[in-house]
C-alpha cells in the first residue's frame, strides 16, 4: 500500500463528507449491538433507561448461566465443531487430491455431483435427512447434527484449487524419492495448503457454531443440544420478557466466537476473503 | 483406481445426505404421509394439488420473493458502499471495517434476539428514538404491514458486512495504474467508477449475488425467534413453512412437495449462474 492518496480518493470537503457518511453508517451498524451490551451489563431497571450513572453489573450473566445448562451446551457445540472440522479436513483433503491430481473415468461427472451441494445444502433437505437420521438411530446425537455436513463440497472445491496450484515438479520429485501417493499428499500438498486450511477451518467453525435450524430439528435433549438451540429454548420458555437476562444469555453464547474474532480479526477477515475468492 | 478410493468416503457421505435425499424427496412427494397403522400410499400429484390450493404456500412464496428482492440489492449496494469507503484512507477505517463485519460472525439466532429487543414496543431502542420525536408507538414485528420489512433490515444488517469484504478484496487487487491512466485522460471520479471500477467488480458482484440468493432461501433462523411466520403469515418464508409443516404438523409428504419447490428455485439459480458465467461478465 503506497502512502500517497489514490488519484480518485476524495480530498478536502469530499473527504470530510465521505468520512462523515462512513461514520454515521458505522454507528448505525453497531447501535443494536451496543444496546444489547448496555442491557446485559445493567440491572433490569436501567435496561431501557440510558443513564450515565447506571451501575454496571454482571448479575445478569450469572443468572443466565445458572438458569440453563449452558456449560453442557458449550461442551456440545465444542464437540460438534471439532468433530465436523476433523472429519471435513480428512474427507475433503482426500477428495480434493483425487480431483486435482488423478485421472480416472467419470472424474468430471463426479465433480459436478460434488458441486450440487453448493446449491442444495443440507440445510434445505431437512425433511429427508431427518428420516435418514431416524433410520440410522442418530436422532438427538451430536454425530447426527454433524454428519450431513462432513463431506463438504465447498471444502473440496477450495482445496482442489489450492492443490492444482502446487507445481508438478515438487510432486514428481517426491515420487522419485520413493514416496507413495498418500505420502506425497502429506509431505508436499498439505503443508503448502496451510493458508487454505486455516481459511477453511475458520469459516467452518463459525458456520457450525452458528448453525441453528438443523440442530433444532434433530435434537431434543440437553445432552445433544448445541448452544444456539440451547439459547433459543432458554429465551423462548418461561423467561417472560426479562430482557436483561435474555441479552446476557445471547452475548454469553456468542462470546467465545466474538472474542476469538476480536483477537484474530485479520486472520478471520482474510480467511473469509480467501474462502470466497474462487 | 486410486482416485476412486480417495474419493470414496466423501462421495458416500455426499450421496447419502445430498443426492439420495434430493431424489427420495421427489419420490416421497408422490406418497401420502403415513399415519399410525396406515402406511404411505402412492397418491400421484395430490400433494402438489394441495400445494396449488394452499393460500399459505402462495403467501410464503410471494413473501420469499419480496424478501429476496428487498434484501439482496440493498445488502449488495450497501456492501459496495462500505467497501469503497473503508478502502479509502478515512480516519478510523480499521474500526469501521470491524463495525461492518462483526454482525457476520454472530449467529443469526443471537442477532434475532438482539433485534427482537431493539424492535420491542415501548422498551426497544427504536421506540425510544421514535418516541423522542413524538411519533406514536408502533409494533414493528407485530403488525402485518411492517413485520417482513423489519426482518429484511435484520438480514441486510447481518449480510452487508460479509459481502463488503469480497468487494474490499477486489478493490485492493485493482491496479492503481488504471486510475492514473484514467485521470490522465481526464475522466471524472464518477465516470471512472461507472466505467472502470464497476465492470471490474462484476465477477465479485456475481459471486455475492449467488450467495445472497441462496441465503434468502436458506436462512430462516430469525423467523423462528422473531415472528414464527406471523402475524397472520406475513413473514412466512418457504423454508420456515417447510419446517412448520414437516416438524410441527408432521405432514412429511406435503413438506416433501414444498421442498421440491425450494429445490426447483435453487436449480434455477444454479442454471442462471452457469449461463451468466458462460457469458463472461468481466473483461479480463
Amino acid at each position: 500500500m503506497n502512502a500517497t492518496l489514490h488519484v480518485y480518493e476524495p480530498r478536502g470537503m469530499g473527504r470530510a463528507l465521505e468520512a462523515t457518511g462512513a461514520w454515521v453508517l458505522g454507528l448505525l451498524w453497531v447501535l443494536p449491538l451496543l444496546y444489547a451490551f448496555w442491557t446485559a451489563f445493567h440491572t433490569a431497571e436501567f435496561s431501557t433507561r440510558l443513564s450515565l450513572s447506571a451501575p454496571l453489573t454482571l448479575a445478569n450473566f450469572v443468572t443466565a448461566w445458572h438458569a440453563a445448562p449452558f456449560a453442557r451446551y458449550f461442551l456440545n457445540t465444542l464437540l460438534l465443531v471439532t468433530m465436523v472440522l476433523a472429519a471435513q479436513l480428512v474427507l475433503t483433503t482426500l477428495a480434493a487430491y483425487a480431483f486435482a491430481r488423478f485421472a480416472f473415468p467419470g472424474r468430471n461427472v463426479l465433480f459436478a455431483l460434488v458441486l450440487v451441494q453448493l446449491m442444495v445444502m443440507p440445510d434445505v433437505l431437512i425433511v429427508e435427512n431427518y428420516r435418514t437420521m431416524t433410520a440410522l438411530g442418530l436422532k438427538d446425537t451430536i454425530l447426527g447434527i454433524g454428519l450431513p455436513y462432513m463431506a463438504s463440497a465447498f471444502g473440496i472445491f477450495l482445496l482442489r484449487q489450492t492443490f492444482k496450484s502446487v507445481p508438478r515438479e515438487l510432486d514428481e520429485a517426491a515420487r522419485v524419492e520413493g514416496c507413495t501417493p498418500l505420502q506425497v499428499l502429506w509431505k508436499v500438498y498439505v503443508p503448502l495448503a496451510r493458508p487454505t486450511y486455516l481459511a477453511y477451518a475458520l469459516v467452518s467453525v463459525s458456520y457450525h457454531w452458528n448453525n441453528f435450524l438443523w440442530p433444532l430439528i434433530i435434537t431434543n435433549s440437553v445432552e445433544a443440544r448445541p448452544v444456539t438451540v440451547g439459547l433459543q429454548v432458554f429465551s423462548a420458555t418461561d423467561q417472560g420478557i426479562d430482557w436483561s437476562i435474555i441479552t446476557a444469555a445471547t452475548l454469553l453464547s456468542t462470546a467465545p466466537l466474538l472474542i476469538a474474532f476480536l483477537l484474530f480479526q485479520r486472520q478471520f477477515v482474510q480467511s473469509f476473503m480467501r474462502a470466497g475468492i474462487r | 483406481m486410486y482416485g476412486w478410493l480417495l474419493l470414496l468416503p466423501a462421495m458416500a457421505l455426499l450421496a447419502l445426505f445430498t443426492h439420495y435425499p434430493a431424489i427420495a424427496n421427489l419420490w416421497h412427494s408422490f406418497l401420502s404421509t403415513p399415519k399410525g397403522d396406515r402406511p404411505a400410499v402412492f397418491v400421484g400429484l395430490e400433494n402438489y394439488q394441495q400445494l396449488v390450493e394452499d393460500p399459505i404456500f402462495w403467501q410464503a412464496f410471494s413473501n420469499n420473493f419480496w424478501y429476496a428482492l428487498g434484501t439482496i440489492p440493498a445488502s449488495i449496494a450497501l456492501a459496495l458502499l462500505m467497501a469503497v469507503w473503508v478502502n479509502d484512507r478515512i480516519p478510523g477505517r480499521g474500526i469501521l471495517r470491524l463495525a461492518f463485519f462483526t454482525p457476520t460472525i454472530l449467529p443469526m439466532i443471537a442477532v434475532a434476539n438482539i433485534w427482537l429487543f431493539f424492535y420491542t414496543p415501548e422498551y426497544g431502542l427504536l421506540e425510544q428514538f421514535t418516541g423522542a420525536f413524538g411519533l406514536p408507538s408502533h409494533n414493528w414485528l407485530g403488525s402485518k404491514s411492517t413485520a417482513l420489512a423489519a426482518l429484511m433490515v435484520v438480514t441486510i444488517w447481518k449480510e452487508a458486512g460479509f459481502f463488503m469484504i469480497f468487494y474490499l478484496a477486489a478493490l485492493q487487487s485493482m491496479s492503481p495504474h488504471l486510475a492514473d491512466a484514467a485521470a490522465m485522460e481526464g475522466a471524472s471520479r464518477g465516470y471512472f467508477f461507472r466505467r472502470v471500477t464497476l465492470p471490474l467488480l462484476m465477477p465479485t458482484t456475481l459471486f455475492v449475488l449467488v450467495n445472497a440468493v441462496i441465503n434468502a432461501f436458506r436462512l430462516v433462523d430469525h423467523i423462528v425467534v422473531m415472528t414464527r411466520g406471523g402475524p397472520d403469515n406475513a413473514t412466512e418464508l418457504l423454508l420456515f413453512y417447510i419446517y412448520e409443516i414437516g416438524f410441527r404438523f408432521w405432514d412429511s409428504a406435503y413438506a416433501a412437495a414444498l421442498t421440491m419447490v425450494l429445490l426447483a428455485i435453487l436449480g434455477v439459480v444454479a442454471l442462471a449462474q452457469f449461463f451468466l458465467l458462460e457469458r463472461k461478465v468481466h473483461y479480463q
